[in-house]
């Protein structure tokens, strides 16, 4: 089985320097996108590849290059921005991209970069990455020495800088807008769309934002083509995708496997089972926002419109499982403060509505529950949900309680009449 | 008021932005790596420099959670407490350490050796539990390795 983003990441040895990923041919699409094909080329090529973003939502990679504008007027500078924020609970698939592999990221970059023609790019970083951070600065001052990056680069004329900028750490940063204002030195709060990035992002100019995960596949799509792309995941979907789970499984960790395997064989082939004495509850299959799955639901294919046919989210397709040891009220109350603390306050349902939805929570775990507190909780799932908030937030932080209210209403039940957590 | 060296570094971030209050950001993270935390004063002196109004940076620096508005001791301790910790057991470690330094979130040691703050998520799931100090990262924690470790930090 082919293992392209991971194939040259060894666990606990130092990430690939530029020569060494340079002779392996990592840079080889890089190479041929720059010097034998136009930027609406490559475009066009990513989007035959059907390679949908890897950050969560799944929007057509390609698609969002394409509404970036390549003639008129006042039409530069253009930015290519790499999402690095990864922050939502649960999920830690970049970090070993960029630990990994960073080399692989930067030809991605450029490659992408060429295609919108955009001359600086940013990658907006993670905080808590500290490794990821040195790594990361050491392979882009390689990249300008090999004459990679900086001007004229490889001879074509084409110029680009890469910048790291560190963020200040809150969740909503790695919202697309909000990264942007953050990268303006403000508030990271989400913008109004339209207008989208594509045509006013950073500093009002045209601006991609792809996810880590989403910028390295660029080289090798370009390199090897879209049938190649498409060949890699068992739905036709294209591509393979970095599957992680944590909670209380043998062997948490994360793995790169065809787009389309089922949540069974990742939880209980890649990741060993359940832990001795733990039974399986439910899981949320792509980060802390995205719907419970459950027993029933081991089958079902971990691809974006699979996963979405049975009520839930790729999201970013790390899983959390729940164990029958945990308190599943004490779960989404863990869950649902993250959203509350992390809410950036712009629009009244998330700011209100979150911590409201948290405090409810709390009382029913502490005993202090009453069954109408569910009606209410319910109310607020679709208060919060789509459409009535400015961005997905509250959305996200909506999709497990919606579906835990309802998957584990019996737990609810209980926490309220016995006046206690039974699992305490 | 910042000193030569933190005006320096500010003027240089500054020079990559198309305007200087693109560097908001960066100049708090420069003040805070100098003095530890943001004080009001330090604000000030950075809407000066940047040309924005004091209340513009004190907005940009009360939304961040890892820019201080407070003291903080010489040692930052980070336990992460998003659900795979949860699920993992980062209770148990955050009553160990609290009881150890006798403070609760929020609070530092009355010798300044340590602040104790909870965090959002650090990324090593697969690892639970997980905490930072400083910028040390540490994980698959149990109470049996914290004493150790916090001697490391003085």
């Amino acid at each position: 089985m082919e293992r392209p983003l991971t194939g040259h990441i060894k666990k606990g040895e130092a990430p690939p320097g530029f020569r060494e990923y340079y002779r392996a041919g990592g840079y080889n699409g890089t190479i041929k996108a720059l010097k034998e094909m136009t930027p609406a080329g490559v475009t066009s090529l990513v989007k035959a590849s059907n390679l949908l973003g890897r950050g969560g939502a799944g929007f057509p990679t390609g698609v969002k290059w394409s509404l970036v504008p390549m003639e008129g007027e006042n039409i530069f500078p253009k930015y290519l921005v790499c999402n690095a924020d990864e922050m939502e609970p649960g999920t830690f698939k970049d970090r070993l991209l960029l630990e990994g592999n960073p080399h692989q990221l930067i030809a991605g970059m450029i490659a992408a970069a060429y295609a919108i023609q955009a001359g600086t790019a940013y990658i907006f970083l993670r905080w808590a990455y500290k490794k990821a951070e040195r790594e990361l600065r050491k392979a882009i001052s390689e990249a300008y020495r090999e004459g990679f990056l900086g001007k004229n680069i490889l001879g074509t004329g084409f110029n680009l800088d890469i910048h790291v900028h560190t963020s200040a750490g809150r969740y909503i940063c790695g919202e697309e807008t909000a990264l942007l204002n953050a990268l303006e030195g403000k508030r990271g709060i989400p913008r109004t769309k339209p207008p989208f990035p594509a045509t006013s992002g950073l500093f009002g100019k045209p601006t991609v934002v792809n996810n880590v995960e989403t910028l390295s596949w660029i080289s090798h799509i370009v390199e090897k083509g879209a049938d190649w792309f498409k060949g890699l995941s068992l739905t036709g979907t294209g591509g393979t995708k970095l599957y992680g789970v944590s909670g209380r499984v043998k062997r948490p960790g994360l793995w790169e496997l065809p787009l389309g395997v089922t949540i069974g064989e990742i939880i209980n082939e890649h990741a060993g089972g359940m832990h001795d004495g733990y039974a399986f509850r439910g899981v949320l299959p792509g980060g802390a926002s995205t719907d419970f799955l459950v027993e029933e639901h081991l089958d079902v294919k971990m691809d974006f419109s699979t996963v979405a046919a049975a009520g839930s989210r790729l999201g970013t397709g790390t899983m959390i499982v729940l164990d029958d040891r945990t308190c599943p009220v004490a779960f989404l109350q863990n869950v649902e403060k993250f959203y509350a603390l992390e809410s950036c306050g712009w629009c009244t349902p998330c700011r209100e509505g979150l911590p409201w939805v948290e405090k409810m929570l709390s009382a029913i775990e502490d005993g202090k529950g009453k069954m109408e507190y569910l009606d209410i909780l319910k109310f607020h799932t679709s208060y919060m949900g789509p459409g009535h908030t400015f961005c997905a937030h509250a959305p996200g932080a909506a999709e497990p309680l919606q579906s835990g209210l309802r998957f584990f209403h019996d737990d609810f039940k209980r926490h309220i009449e016995e006046k206690k957590c039974p699992w305490k | 008021m910042l000193t030569e060296e933190e005006k320096k570094e500010i003027l240089e971030e500054a020079e990559l932005y198309p305007y200087p209050a693109a560097a908001c950001i960066d100049a708090l993270k420069i003040v805070q790596k100098h003095r530890g935390w943001v004080s009001d004063e330090s604000v000030g002196d950075i809407a000066e420099i940047l040309r924005m109004s004091e209340d513009e940076v004190d907005g940009v620096a009360t939304f961040y959670s890892r820019i201080y508005r407070r003291p903080v001791g010489r040692n930052v301790i980070l336990i992460c407490d998003s659900i795979s910790c949860m699920i993992m057991g980062y209770k148990t470690l955050y009553k160990y350490i609290s009881e150890k330094l006798e403070i609760s979130f929020g609070e530092t040691t009355s010798d300044g050796r340590f602040t104790l703050l909870p965090v959002s998520c650090l990324g090593d799931c697969d690892n639970a539990p997980a905490m930072m100090i400083n910028d040390d990262h540490y994980n698959n924690l149990t109470v049996e390795k914290i004493d150790e470790l916090l001697e490391k930090y003085k």
